[in-house]
């Protein structure tokens, strides 16, 4: 019984990953084609809301504070992956600034993250 | 006489509340972890730098307008197609040509959702060469 809950014990230490940021309630695209993220500890997340505002890490930052606080974050885990969790009513001018921010600093891997599979 | 009275009892661990603790520790981890990954499209960006030339017809430039409406720009002309026939289209086109390359063009007041939709059209009809044109250009 002991051994049983130490195994369980262990699993559920090693396999849990704090939620350190909140950010934004924003309502995901759905989508079919899907990716799974692999290891959470790499990704950072960049929430775009449909009125425009731009969230990294529960700060509310400017357009040109993107690249910065990027580029900060690549030098400190080079394999980071970028998540954008954009709102599905955002314009896509907004997120496309984004992603030329990200280009600018290097941060290439992106992923778009969406909610639950599409029904079609 | 105190040696051998020591050798005989011996000092103990209790370990009967041993899975209480676990138990306890269980139910905590239990309760903070959540299992759900993060999910989503990847994309790779290409560098700010690169800039390649590509033969014109190994290019498909979708074309998104600020109200959601999907086209195919070919010889400077739009061919408006349904959302619903992306699919096969691309899928026709990828078949006809191995190495073409999708790129999407969108204009600024289009939404992020439909952006999202085309991307995910495009990689269920096999795409995996896809480009995001900045719509400024």
């Amino acid at each position: 019984m002991a051994d049983i809950s130490f195994l369980l014990l262990v699993f559920f230490m090693v396999s849990t990953v704090f939620v350190r940021y909140r950010g934004i309630p924003v309502d995901l695209p759905a989508a079919e084609k899907i990716e799974k993220l692999e290891s959470r500890r790499d990704v950072t997340n960049i929430w775009v809301g449909s009125q425009g505002i731009i969230n990294i890490d529960d700060q509310n930052v400017p357009l040109d504070q993107v690249g910065p606080m990027i580029h900060a974050k690549m030098r400190a885990n080079p394999r980071t992956v970028i998540s954008i969790k954009g709102d599905g009513g955002a314009q896509f001018g907004l997120i496309s600034d984004v992603l030329q921010e990200l280009r600018k600093v290097e941060a290439l891997r992106v992923n778009f993250a969406t909610d639950r599979e599409r029904d079609l | 006489m105190l040696q051998t009275r020591e050798r005989r009892v011996g000092p103990e661990i209790p370990t009967a509340s041993m899975a209480d603790i676990a138990f306890l520790l269980i139910a905590f981890f239990l309760v903070t972890t959540t299992l759900n990954q993060d999910k989503g499209l990847s994309l790779q960006l290409p560098p700010v730098s690169e800039s390649k030339e590509i033969p014109q017809k190994n290019i498909c430039n979708i074309w998104i307008n600020a109200r959601d409406q999907i086209a195919f720009f070919e010889d400077a002309q739009l061919t408006p197609i349904e959302f619903t026939g992306l699919r096969e289209e691309i899928e026709r086109r990828l078949a006809a040509n191995d190495k073409l390359i999708v790129s999407v063009k969108s204009e600024r007041g289009a939404t992020y959702r439909m952006f999202v939709d085309v991307l995910d059209e495009l990689k269920m009809a096999g795409a995996t060469r896809i480009s995001i044109a900045n719509p400024e250009e």
